[in-house]
């Protein structure tokens, strides 16, 4: 089953090749249903105090230790979910329109789904590193192929090698740390990359401390968070829309449950000791990305330091290392993959009417799409953590988990939500009300993307009205991550209500 | 008096006969008229009878010639690399000017003589059959590299590769010298108990060490004796460069590590800082000297350096897991080298830039079966996952953890990641376009009758061939050499088994 969901992408993306060209998009779509459907079927079928469940395990490369291993918990199961979700969504929207050379951006983007989902359901520490790393190759090439030079002469292929040596500079440290890691752990004996294995025997502190880093910058630089986000403007100015909207919905988050799958379980004693640095850390991404987002511009770049901003904030429900903060962490990873997809999708749509991605070249456009705007309003809102979005609740139980937690940082981080309202609804009024400038005409979204982005917003207000759904499934998954830092689970948490 | 002549093992010599007798019989067919375009022929039936009796061979180490040979399962496996390495060289080198102007014939004889050479060095343990096996391996390269007689780049590609080359025999033999001198034995299992026997940190041992593990990086091309790296691979015929950059490499390292970890293994606390810090030059020197190549062969000669600073690293740690990382990355390295050349020779013969950068732009659109090899071969080489380069490293930093030399795998990371920088452009100009007005440029100084300015073409630059990519002789080996990347990368464990025999053969 695991396995299934795992390469279905991939095998549609490979049997498309053959196609007629017309057919490519259409058909890479129906492998992303068709993955959406076993990833519901998994859902479905998922046992909330079950632990790991649905697993594969088999002998990779015996030789070096290494293991074929897959599982589903409380940890992944959404955000598997959520990619699933979002693949579709990209696909339908993408084979809408006329790509170039279609085959190879399908298998591309197919392939590129099947690595995320690889690094998800990961259960072998370097089985999760390969997966992790394969998630660049498809991106390089949609990036660099398919995105566009902009004016001022930076090519889509030197932006998109920059983000590559970025992020490869954190996953090839990262390769070292793992294989470090399972070297060490067993001091001479069989080496085991096993996730499980390697939790239930922790590293000395002294290797912890750099172990630790090298995964965390891994996982910091894809994110972005603040100080090693520096590919993100140009990469995110490049890329094709319906290869970001994935991008930034999906692959940002993989870091984040890094640390919850991997840093936290692994490392616990250096996670406690570096705690308070990587807080900074994510208090000034959420600072900076929110000033940065109501200064700029560009829609991209808006959607962008805004990811900045909420992936500090995830961060820190994180390393606040308590029960709540996490499950926080994870309702907010789903949340903001939900929101920040769509908000591409419609700066896509926005661009085709205006010709352009410049907030001052926009406005009005709410005059004759009322549905454009509804749905635009939804996501907005859902953005800013409106009281009764989920991404209120999320948010709100990261800053509990935060304030019990470290009550100072708590304080600065509750300011990054006053300001998420300041940039979400400049972005929406700048584009949506005001006057509509000249030569720009107002309409309505069509049908067939309507379509798309319809079950999207739908599943933004679903997730709104029972969050549960997520938190009650995580919590048991999430009390064991953490529970390896702060000791025995502590009963009484919000999610048992 | 009784007379015992010489016990002669046939069945362990069979190989290096096969060889013997291949170059005689090709050597021959020149002088017949009749015969003269059957030299490649005949030299790929001598490369699978001597395949075919390695791997009859496998699993049967055995003392050859009183011992002066070994043929182990490292030693077969080496064999094996540079006899594949071979055999696609002839493929490559058909209808290559290089090989018509020297002689057919010639030609593919000298070629025979260096993978005899190669064949030789991988099982020699006695300095004696060492020197003998190296400049078997060296001298016909020599020549080979200046085959393509009409070529200014070519003749002094060979000239400089002869002098370089002998300062490196000279200083091994010099090397070798002073290790006979301390030890008293010319055996490498002598040499170690020699050493053993006499005075602790013997100057005549340490600086017959430092002697020979100069003239050895000088074969492996490890910085910082690899400046004759680039200009050589640069001028030599392409198939000749794709040769040399692998098996040459292959065969030193089988005798480099056979040397270390057997002769010299008592010492080995001596010699493996000093050989970490050369790996780390090596990637260092490489990596940043690949950065902004446009000549596809000078890229992948400074990539070589690169490359060999990591397999330096399996030697380094001195364990068997080392070994057999090493042998798995040399296999790996094969393949991926084959790929990428025959791409580079396609293109050279196809379009006027030579092995500029600008013959691959665009391939992509235009001829995706030449792009999907050499782009698979950059991703490879960069060490990325799905290939077998990505578990080459990991089965390199593997054993370099156990031997408790993180840093230099912390060193392979960054200096993949500079890498990259070199790499991941080759294989944007295949997909995506020359966009830009500087590149166009560029594109339209090169466009100008093939002049001397561009890399790798001369004035008399050879015919254009537009269909060269489409031959099978050349498509064949990149698409095969491709599908065997890809394959040992999601499943390697057959390649790690047979890493692990040859791995378990010496220590």
């Amino acid at each position: 089953m695991t396995s299934a969901l795992l390469w279905t992408p991939l095998a549609f993306g490979l049997l498309g090749l053959v196609l007629p060209r017309r057919l490519a998009g259409w058909w890479a779509t129906l492998g992303a249903v068709a993955t959406l459907g076993l990833a519901i079927a998994l859902l479905a079928g998922f046992d909330s105090g079950g632990g790991l469940q649905d697993t594969v395990d088999v002998n990779w490369i015996p030789g070096l230790g290494v293991d074929y291993s897959l599982g589903v918990d409380g940890l992944n199961v959404f955000l598997i979910l959520l990619t699933a979700v979002l693949w579709t969504g990209a696909a339908a929207f993408a084979a809408l329109r006329e790509q170039e050379r279609p085959h190879l951006f399908f298998l591309m983007m197919l392939l590129g789904e099947t690595a995320t989902l690889g690094s998800f359901l990961a259960q072998d520490l370097l089985l999760f590193v390969l997966f992790f790393d394969l998630m660049l190759v498809p991106f390089y090439f949609l990036f660099g192929a398919w995105g566009t030079d902009r004016e001022d002469g930076v090519t889509a292929s030197a932006a998109t090698l920059k983000m590559i040596v970025y992020t490869l500079i954190g996953s090839l440290l990262m390769l070292v740390a793992a294989i470090a890691t399972a070297v060490l752990s067993a001091d001479g004996g069989h080496v085991s990359f096993s996730i499980a294995d390697l939790a239930s025997q922790p590293l000395g502190e002294g290797s912890q401390r750099w172990i630790f880093w090298f995964f965390a910058i891994a996982f910091l630089v894809k994110m972005p968070a603040f100080l090693l986000h520096g590919w993100m403007p140009d990469a995110y100015r490049a890329a094709p829309l319906p290869a970001l909207a994935v991008f930034s919905g999906v692959l940002a988050k993989v870091g984040a449950y890094g640390f919850l799958r991997i840093v936290l379980p692994l490392f616990p004693d250096a996670t406690v000791e570096f705690q308070e640095a990587m807080l900074i850390i994510a208090l000034a991404s959420i600072l900076y990305g929110s000033v940065m987002a109501f200064t700029q511009t560009n829609v991209r770049l808006i959607a962008g330091y805004s990811s900045v901003a909420q992936l500090g904030f995830i961060t820190a429900g994180i390393f606040a290392l308590r029960p709540d903060g996490a499950d926080g962490a994870i309702l907010q990873m789903v949340n903001h993959g939900l929101v920040v997809a769509p908000i591409f999708i419609i700066v896509a749509i926005l661009a085709e009417r205006t010709g352009s991605e410049d907030l001052r070249e926009m406005g009005g456009l709410a005059m004759r799409a009322p549905v454009l705007a509804a749905l635009f309003l939804i996501v907005a809102l859902a953005t800013l953590a409106m009281p009764g979005s989920a991404n209120f609740v999320g948010e709100l139980y990261i800053l509990n988990g935060l304030l019990q937690a470290k009550i100072v940082f708590a304080f600065v981080a509750i300011s990054g939500v006053a300001m998420s309202a300041y940039y979400a609804l400049r972005l929406y009024q700048r584009t949506m009300h005001n006057r509509l400038p000249d030569g720009i005409a107002s309409r309505e979204i069509g049908l067939r993307d309507g379509l798309v982005l319809a079950p999207l917003v739908l599943c933004i207000l679903g997730l709104a009205l029972y969050p549960q759904l997520i938190l009650h499934r995580a919590d048991p998954a999430v009390q064991e991550s953490v529970g390896a830092v702060e000791g025995p689970p502590t009963p009484g948490t919000l999610a048992k209500k | 008096m009784n007379f015992h002549a010489p016990h002669i093992d046939y069945a362990g010599l069979s190989p290096v006969i096969a060889l013997t007798v291949g170059v005689c019989v090709v050597l021959l067919s020149a002088v017949f008229r009749p015969l003269r375009r059957t030299a490649p022929a005949l030299t790929i039936l001598t490369l699978a009878a001597t395949a075919g009796l390695l791997i009859w061979q496998w699993n049967d180490p055995q003392d050859l010639v009183a011992g002066a040979l070994r043929l182990d399962d490292l030693a077969i496996a080496i064999s094996l690399i540079a006899v594949l390495m071979a055999a696609s060289t002839v493929l490559l080198s058909l209808r290559e000017p290089a090989a018509e102007q020297a002689g057919s014939g010639e030609y593919h004889a000298l070629l025979l003589g260096s993978v005899l050479g190669m064949v030789l060095l991988a099982q020699a343990q006695n300095l004696v059959a060492f020197f003998v096996g190296i400049e078997t391996l060296s001298i016909p390269l020599y020549i080979l590299c200046a085959s393509n007689l009409r070529r200014e780049r070519s003749l002094e590609s060979g000239l400089k590769y002869l002098i370089v080359g002998s300062l490196g025999s000279a200083t091994l033999l010099y090397g070798m010298a002073f290790l006979y001198g301390g030890s008293g034995s010319t055996d490498f299992a002598g040499i170690a108990e020699g050493i053993v026997k006499g005075p602790a940190s013997d100057p005549l041992v340490l600086i017959g060490i430092a002697l020979t593990g100069v003239g050895l990086a000088f074969k492996t091309s490890i910085a910082p004796f690899h400046q004759w790296t680039p200009d050589v691979y640069e001028g030599a015929p392409t198939p000749i460069t794709s040769f040399m950059a692998v098996a040459t490499k292959a065969a030193a390292f089988a005798v480099f590590v056979r040397f270390f970890d057997v002769a010299l293994s008592v010492q080995a606390s001596d010699w493996q800082p000093a050989l970490a810090v050369l790996a780390a030059a090596s990637i260092a020197i490489g990596n940043v000297g690949a950065l902004g190549q446009r000549s596809l062969k000078r890229l992948l000669g400074y990539s070589g350096v690169a490359q060999a600073g990591y397999i330096l690293g399996g030697l380094v740690v001195a364990s068997e897991a080392g070994v057999s990382a090493l042998v798995f990355y040399l296999a790996a390295y094969a393949f991926m080298n084959l790929a990428a050349f025959a791409v580079v020779v396609a293109r050279e013969r196809e379009t006027p830039y030579g092995d500029d950068i600008e013959a691959v732009r665009g391939l992509g659109g235009e001829r995706p079966l030449l792009a999907w090899p050499l782009t698979i071969s950059m991703l490879g080489l960069a060490g990325l996952p799905a290939t077998a380069g990505f578990i080459g490293k990991l089965y390199l930093i593997e054993a370099l953890v156990e031997g408790d030399y993180t840093w230099l795998a912390v060193f392979i990371a960054v200096g993949t990641m500079i890498s990259l920088a070199y790499y991941l452009p080759v294989v944007a100009a295949m997909w995506m376009g020359p966009e830009t007005a500087g590149d166009r440029r560029r594109g339209e100084q090169v466009t100008a009758p093939a002049g001397p300015a561009i890399a790798g073409a001369s004035p008399e630059a050879d015919p254009i061939d537009p269909d060269a990519g489409r031959r099978p002789y050349l498509l064949v080996p990149a698409l095969l050499a491709t599908a065997a990347v890809v394959f040992f990368g999601v499943i390697p464990q057959p390649l790690v088994e047979f890493a692990e025999h040859a791995g378990a053969s010496l220590l």
